[in-house]
């Protein structure tokens, strides 16, 4: 442990403001990255099967006809 | 069937072909070169007057407005071959590709890079460069804008088929540039400090041979995706 | 070998391969990054001379190094594509493309909020910094002439060539950046002296800077699945997936 105490620790020896910065935007534009990959699987799958129910109403449609 | 004309032929009938094109429509020559002197002259508007501060930055200005020349006018070099199909036929053509890409890529800077080469030491003497730095200038000048040419048409060739060509094409090929302005601006600041700019001149020769041997063939590759 | 290879070419096997592949990345990037960090913030020693606020390095040289490994991966997948006319490697290299332009922003922002301690101004024209920066252009020119193309078959072609443009310029973009810098500023800045670093500096870097390539490796794979999805949207075994998952 290099800090004695947790407000010791936040305040990073005086460089709270730039650690903390750094640390937060990585942190923040990772999880941003991650939550966007994840969601294209999402997006894609939702995307092709939105596809394939109109092409099973244009078939019920022909059909029907 | 005929075996058809020779490489070299076939090189300077497609330089022929693409001067006289753009002799006819003289624009296409003279507003890369207007567009240089325009934004050369709205530096030291900028800046402000002082001949010691323009000095110091001509080179630089003088380089990046030739930058920005050489990219807008490079947006047209296939636009009007890819429109009315006659790049097509550039492609299906016996002769290989590279080697007529290296022919329009010639035409380009014959029009536009010898122009802004010549009218360059006029600029000079409005930003107060160095009297030593003529010289340099003028040899930066010559060996770096065929680089630039080279290079730009990569990126040309690349966003030919794009209804979107401008903005993406600086994002393509502004960064590949950066080479060439720091080794031609720094060569022409040596020269104004009277100091020995062959070495800088030799780099920048060296990265015209190189994109001179390997620029062709990226380029005829990008037209190959471009026009599918 | 070839044909073993060839064999994971098929977008079905690659997307299961690499679903079984995930967990483990995913796993060890994050275990790894929260050691690393972790032991970084809490339990390296200060440094003498810059105090406290050195611990941004703990991510800034794993980002800054995997910015340019992330270059690498992708222009040589690109390459693989464009030579083999193998489609995965379109995929995973279109997948490579955003997380490496994420990962040279994080190294810049990093570089700067180090440097606004250390030597007073967030930027400074240091060669290091500017390569970065113009990485990070290269990497935008890849993504946006991707997303310009309809057809994602020619969009992974010209991406591609463009990606193995930037390799060869990369060095000499390097070279005249690091010449120009030290043309132009005398007194060096030099960061980190590496021999000196005590062992428990070092090690949390190492750990952060493997952590961030399995951490990029599973952020990859995560992107090249759905990129699969994406380009194989007619597939039946696509459509099952599609059926399974997004009735709503």
């Amino acid at each position: 442990m290099q800090f004695d105490s947790l407000a010791d620790f936040f305040n990073m020896g005086g460089y709270a403001f730039y650690v903390w910065l750094a640390y937060g935007v990585t942190f923040l534009s990772l999880g941003i990255l991650v939550v966007h990959s994840l969601g294209q699987k999402r997006k894609v799958l939702v995307g092709i099967s939105q596809k394939i129910q109109r092409e099973e109403r244009l078939k019920e449609n022909r059909s029907t006809k | 069937m005929k075996k058809g004309i020779s490489f070299r032929q076939a090189f300077f009938t497609l330089l022929k072909r693409d001067l006289q094109i753009a002799i006819r429509h003289k624009g296409d020559i003279f507003n890369p070169l207007l567009f240089f002197i325009l934004v050369v002259t709205l530096f030291p508007l900028g800046i402000g007057p002082e001949p010691q501060i323009l000095s110091r930055v001509a080179p630089g200005i003088i380089w990046v407005a030739a930058l920005l020349a050489s990219m807008l006018s490079l947006e047209r070099l296939f636009k009007a071959d890819f429109v009315d199909g006659s790049l097509e036929q550039m492609l299906l053509s016996p002769q290989p590709l590279p080697l007529m890409v290296l022919a329009k890529v010639l035409a380009h800077w014959i029009l536009t890079g010898v122009p802004l080469i010549l009218i360059a030491p006029l600029l000079a003497v409005l930003l107060h460069l160095d009297g030593n730095s003529y010289g340099a200038l003028m040899a930066t000048l010559a060996l770096g804008t065929p680089v630039l040419s080279l290079l730009g048409a990569i990126g040309v060739a690349l966003t030919v088929g794009l209804h979107k060509g401008g903005v993406l094409l600086s994002l393509l090929i502004l960064p590949l540039y950066i080479p060439v302005l720091i080794f031609a601006t720094s060569a022409i600041d040596a020269a104004g400090l009277n100091l020995p700019y062959s070495g800088h001149l030799a780099i920048i020769g060296a990265m015209l041979v190189g994109s001179l041997i390997l620029a062709p063939f990226a380029i005829g590759a990008s037209l190959r995706v471009s026009t599918n | 070998m070839w044909k073993w290879l060839h064999s994971y070419a098929d977008p079905e096997r690659a997307y299961n391969l690499s679903g079984k592949l995930l967990p483990w990345f995913a796993m060890l990037a994050t275990g790894l990054i929260g050691i690393g960090s972790v032991w970084g913030l809490v339990f390296a020693p200060t440094d003498y001379q810059q105090g406290d606020s050195y611990r941004i390095i703990f991510i800034h040289v794993p980002a800054a190094s995997m910015s340019m490994a992330a270059y690498m991966a992708m222009a040589s997948s690109a390459f693989v594509g464009l030579v083999w006319q193998i489609k995965s490697a379109d995929w995973a290299a279109a997948a490579i493309a955003p997380i490496g332009a994420v990962i040279t922003f994080i190294a810049l922002i990093t570089g700067a909020t180090w440097g606004k301690p250390m030597w007073g101004t967030w930027w400074v024209w240091d060669a290091r910094l500017t390569a970065e920066l113009v990485l990070l252009f290269l990497y935008l020119g890849v993504i946006s002439l991707y997303a310009s193309f309809e057809d994602k078959v020619l969009a992974a072609r010209a991406a591609g060539i463009l990606a193995i443009v930037g390799v060869i310029n990369i060095p000499i973009i390097k070279y005249s950046v690091e010449w120009w810098s030290s043309l132009h500023q005398p007194s060096t800045i030099k960061i980190t002296e590496k021999s000196s670093m005590s062992s428990d500096m070092l090690y949390p870097l190492l750990i952060n800077i493997v952590g961030f390539g399995m951490m990029i490796g599973a952020i990859t794979l995560i992107r090249f699945r759905a990129e699969i999805l994406a380009r194989n949207g007619m597939r039946p075994w696509v459509r099952e997936l599609a059926k399974a998952e997004g009735v709503k």
